[in-house]
């Protein structure tokens, strides 16, 4: 864990976290929305706040602003206590889902709103505006209302705005919910590309696991108001630390079994695992993704072997880039099985409904998480 | 997990106050105090003065008197024992009012001012006030006085606090039977006006007549005018000299028939408002149901229609009633000898000077607005949740019958509006009603009459210019600060509840309770009582909760996340507030203001306390004209104030068309 000391001092080397949140809760009369949550975040860093509806990120989001203050814990920013801090007085620049564009404004005036009375000369701001609005790639679209923009292109107008006074911090709260799936997909990309080149730290709330994967550098997985992980999006998908993870990003089988000996035990099924520190006879629930069951040639039914078994197809269907596959095996008894076999594997095995075949569970992809924690 | 659930102690992170912040807390504190002192405080001051009844207490007095010599003085005999003895005053006498004075004299039979005899007198308690001469005397060490100054001594009554007016109040039957005819009244014209209104709104929103737009036009007319000239125009018609006075059969135009006709008259467009909107958001789809499932439609009527526009019904009746029975100006000019609560209140105070018994009624009058407030907010509520869920709108088909029919209902109510108006305008007009018949102007000569002339008519249009320009700047401001201010909770409630008060005080009430608290000289704030800016205040405070829940709905629609987006780019409050509130708002900043304007021309019932010889108004000159028989020249400035306002609310759909107009590249999607 981390050491609780940390400098005082406003020297911010490399080490030093930019945005540093300790021990901070929220409670909204005796609900309580926020649970504890310690998290650093480095400078220039993308970083996803990921979780179902209502488990706190933007609670969370609303905190780091200052719009809402956490009833208990610190905030640091840059060295810098903002626990306290009203939003004025801190350093960030914030893009809600409802865009929060001014409709009476143009779009200059909209990106120009943090420039203007700050003392720049008139040539330098729209200079600037020019600038921004080349950045997110709507040079022509200054003069318009943002009622006469698509939703795709307001979402880039408020991102300009908030970018425009430089900020040291940048909030997205769900940006691109409100968009629709393929506008989606394309802003993901401009969105990320332009917190690169401006190196901007950037923390984005998101629900949607696809888009913290694809964006994040690193991931902050909530639950309920608490932190469930914080990883990679590879690590978060290849080694979710609670079940809760395991289940919400991608998908995942889950079995209750028992441990025993570094292995679990689902009916009369042994299946090794690299999952450590759990109790010999306790109930656990084991996991395993889809595409982590391996289809075997044929031939391997008759030699049994650690993490091998047999099984027979119940259903398939086509998903394009992959058959899902519904399984049943004897030694699992009842449980059914969901594997993701490729097209070639399918046609090279002649996979088909009603057929039987051997899987591999490889023991380090079989995941195991104690019960009723 | 093993994360603790419950929060560690300590205190709640609390965010350092910015300049922002503290700025947003000193308006919403500045307009607090504003209503807390124009609201709050005079209210506060009428109820406890309704509990102060004015006595002289002869207990608190003792006398010595001296022999011819006037150096051997008698023994020390307190007042009420020489008034025992003489049975001079019984204690109906002793009752008083706050400048009652008693001689001191009239407890010495004896007493001559050219004799040598002297007098002692002092008060036995520090609380008994007696004048000599015109200096009042508060100590209680003997003072002694030769008679010739003797006589020139009373006693001042003083104060106790107890329910002794009400006592008075109700035991008194000329009183206590103003309360009845008040409710008789009140629920005649509500029920009235709401079947008249109901049936009106079914056509505009049920059927295809035609001159919708029209009717609906003619139906509004009543706001723009003071309550009590439909009055005027019913004294034409059947008062004493009119012309269809025939058609009474004996009976009398002046008294609660006229009260109740005028009240239909200029409570009607309140109550097409509300009814229309509760119909005008009726759904399609329950009708196209009742249909398939071949209700009648008498059966549907009942089925639908009535159990979709109840709240709105309900809301009508209401505020109905409380325009009724709150209204004082239609009584005071056609309510001959029938007595209402609101003209018990002006009787009392300007007829009679008994602030206290003004105070009670106007209690008993605050009870039946309160509770009918409570009620109307409760179904406003309800009616809200009933509109988030609508959908397909109702199409009316054609159908002739049903058409006419509608058609006749709302020409004759047209009618009787347009026609009030019309003979208002023409007894302006006429030279000598019912004698010489021939047009002239000359009852536009105000300055001619007593009232207030042609000044009356400008200091109107002053007050209403400023009460729309200052009430709308205060009111959308505060609006804004309880909306749009994070934080600060309990403040926050406290403000809106304050501003939603003032719809459940009557006129009456509230110029009275500003009587006592302005008209007090210990008040710092006296110097306001008869100026122009009392009027004002008491105007923009009478209209403020109006114009409050207009504010708040426009404010409500505007994205709650500007505020944070403003802060987040270190921009303060107020530019955004002049930048993008107020523009995105205009269209209620302008319905406010014109909501003002209208009812500052108008309105008679506040200000008929308040304004002093050099802030005479227009509405109050047509009382004051009409009082003293100048019914012409009252009807004259009745329609100068229907001018004014029908050519304010002009201009006010052209502004209205020509903002909307020049935004419009924003507003369109
Ligand atoms: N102002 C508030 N008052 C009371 N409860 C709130 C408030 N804001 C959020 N909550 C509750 O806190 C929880 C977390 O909300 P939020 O942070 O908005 O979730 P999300 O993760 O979807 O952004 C929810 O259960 C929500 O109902
Ligand atoms: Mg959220």
């Amino acid at each position: 864990m981390m050491n609780a000391l940390t400098a005082d001092a406003p020297r911010a080397d490399a080490a030093d976290p930019y945005l540093k949140i300790d021990s901070c809760w929220k409670a909204f009369g005796e609900f309580v929305a926020l649970r504890d949550i310690t998290l650093d975040i480095h400078k220039g860093e993308f970083v996803c706040f990921l979780g179902p509806s209502g488990c706190g990120k933007t609670t969370l989001l609303r905190a780091i602003a200052g719009l809402d203050p956490q009833t208990r814990g610190t905030i640091r920013q840059g060295g810098r206590d903002i626990s306290a801090l009203p939003a004025s007085q801190r350093d960030y620049g914030i893009v809600f889902q409802s865009y929060a564009l001014f409709p009476n404004l143009t779009v200059e005036r909209n990106i120009a709103f943090g420039l203007e009375n700050t003392g720049r000369p008139k040539a330098e701001i729209g200079a600037r505006v020019a600038e921004l609005l080349a950045l997110v790639g709507l040079p022509e679209q200054g003069r318009k209302y943002p009622a006469q923009l698509s939703g795709g292109q307001q979402q880039r107008i408020a991102l300009a705005r908030a970018i425009a006074i430089n900020p040291g911090l940048l909030l997205l709260d769900e940006p691109l919910s409100a968009l629709d799936a393929k506008v989606r997909v394309h802003l993901r990309h401009e969105i990320k590309e332009l917190q690169r080149k401006l190196g901007v730290t950037t923390i984005m709330v998101t629900h949607d696991q696809e888009e913290a994967l694809s964006m994040a550098d690193r991931i902050v997985v909530m639950n309920h108001g608490v932190i469930e992980q914080v990883g990679t999006p590879t690590e978060i998908y290849r080694d979710p630390a609670t079940l809760f993870v395991a289940d919400f990003i991608g998908e995942t089988n889950k079995i209750e079994s028992v441990f025993d000996k570094g292995a679990v035990r689902v009916g009369q099924a042994v299946l090794a695992t690299g999952a450590k520190g759990l109790a010999d006879g306790g109930a656990v629930t084991m996991a395993v993704r889809p595409e982590d069951i391996l289809p075997l040639a044929a031939g391997h039914e008759a030699r049994p072997a650690p993490n091998h078994l047999n099984v027979t197809v119940t259903s398939m269907e086509f998903l394009g880039s992959y058959w899902r596959t519904h399984l049943t095996s004897d030694s699992l008894g009842e449980t059914p099985l969901v594997a993701n076999f490729s097209m070639n594997a399918v046609r090279r095995l002649g996979i088909e409904p009603g057929a039987a075949l051997t899987v591999e569970l490889p023991a380090e992809r079989v995941l195991a998480f104690a019960r009723g924690a | 997990m093993a994360e603790t659930s419950t929060l560690p102690a300590g205190r709640a992170v609390k965010l350092k106050l910015d300049r922002d912040g503290i700025v947003k807390r000193g308006f919403m504190a500045l307009i607090g105090l504003y209503l807390f002192a124009a609201l709050a405080l005079p209210l506060y001051a009428m109820l406890s003065k309704s509990f102060v009844t004015y006595g002289f207490d002869l207990t608190r007095y003792e006398f010595q008197v001296s022999d011819e010599s006037g150096t051997v003085w008698g023994d020390p005999v307190s007042a009420a024992s020489l008034n025992d003895a003489l049975g001079k005053f019984s204690d109906a006498d002793l009752a008083s009012s706050s400048d009652g004075r008693l001689a001191v004299t009239d407890l010495f039979p004896d007493f001559s001012f050219k004799s040598p005899v002297k007098y002692r007198l002092r008060s036995t308690t520090a609380d008994a006030p007696y004048l000599v001469g015109l200096d009042l005397q508060r100590t209680t060490d003997w003072q002694e006085f030769d008679s010739n100054t003797f006589r020139r001594v009373n006693l001042r009554p003083v104060t106790t606090v107890g329910l002794q007016n009400y006592v008075e109040y109700f035991s008194n039957p000329a009183l206590f039977s103003s309360i009845e005819n008040s409710l008789f009244i009140s629920v005649i014209s509500t029920v009235l006006t709401v079947g008249l209104a109901f049936g009106f709104a079914y056509a505009l929103n049920r059927s295809c007549i035609a001159f919708k737009g029209t009717f609906r036009l003619i139906a509004m007319m009543p706001i723009l005018v003071p309550s009590l000239l439909p009055g005027i125009a019913l004294i034409y018609l059947f008062g004493n000299q009119g012309f269809l006075k025939g058609l009474l059969m004996g009976q009398s135009i002046y008294g609660p028939l006229g009260i109740v006709i005028g009240s239909v008259f200029f409570t009607f467009p309140h109550a097409l408002i509300i009814i229309s909107t509760a119909l005008s958001i009726a759904d399609q789809r329950q009708y196209e149901a009742a249909e398939s499932l071949r209700a009648s439609s008498w059966r549907t009527f009942w089925t639908v229609t009535i159990p979709g526009a109840r709240y709105g019904l309900i809301s009508a009746a209401f505020v109905t009633f409380t325009l009724v029975i709150t209204d004082f100006g239609l009584p005071k000019v056609i309510g001959g000898q029938y007595n209402v609560l609101a003209i018990d209140i002006y009787k009392q105070v300007i007829g009679q000077q008994n602030f206290e018994m003004g105070a009670v009624v106007s209690v008993v009058l605050l009870i039946p607005a309160v509770f009918a407030f409570i009620i109307d907010r409760q179904v406003q509520k309800k009616q809200v949740s009933l509109l988030s869920a609508r959908s397909v709108p109702y199409q009316p088909k054609p159908n002739r019958r049903f058409d006419m029919l509608m058609f006749l209902w709302c020409l004759i109510v047209a009618f009787f509006i347009a026609g009030i108006i019309a003979v208002c305008q023409m007894a302006a007009l006429v030279k000598f009603w019912p004698y010489d018949l021939s047009l002239s102007l000359k009852n536009y000569a105000f300055n001619r009459m007593d009232g207030g002339g042609w000044a009356a008519y400008w200091n109107s249009l002053q007050l209403a210019a400023m009460t729309a320009v200052a009430g709308t700047a205060i009111i959308f401001t505060g609006a804004y600060m309880v909306e749009k201010v994070d934080g600060f909770r309990a403040g926050r409630a406290l403000f809106q509840f304050f501003a939603m008060l003032p719809m459940a005080i009557p006129g009456m009430v509230l110029g009275l309770a500003y009587i006592f608290f302005f008209n007090d000289p210990a008040n710092p704030l006296n110097f306001l009582y008869g100026t122009m800016a009392i009027l004002v205040i008491s105007t923009v405070t009478h209209f403020y909760t109006v114009g409050h829940l207009t504010a708040l709905t426009a404010l409500k629609q505007i994205d709650a996340e500007f505020e944070p987006v403003a802060s987040s780019l270190r921009q303060p409050f107020w530019r955004l507030f002049a930048r993008v509130t107020v523009p995105v708002c205009l269209p209620a900043i302008l319905d406010i203001s014109i909501y003002m304007f209208v009812n500052a021309m108008t309105t008679v019932s506040a200000v008929v306390f308040l304004y002093s010889t050099h802030t005479a108004l227009a509405s109050v000159a047509v009382l004051n004209m009409d009082d003293a028989g100048d019914i012409a020249p009252a009807a004259a400035m009745g329609m100068m104030i229907f001018y004014t306002n029908a050519a304010a609310r002009i201009l006010h759909a052209f502004a209205s068309r020509r903002i909307l107009g020049r935004t419009q590249a924003w507003r369109a999607r």
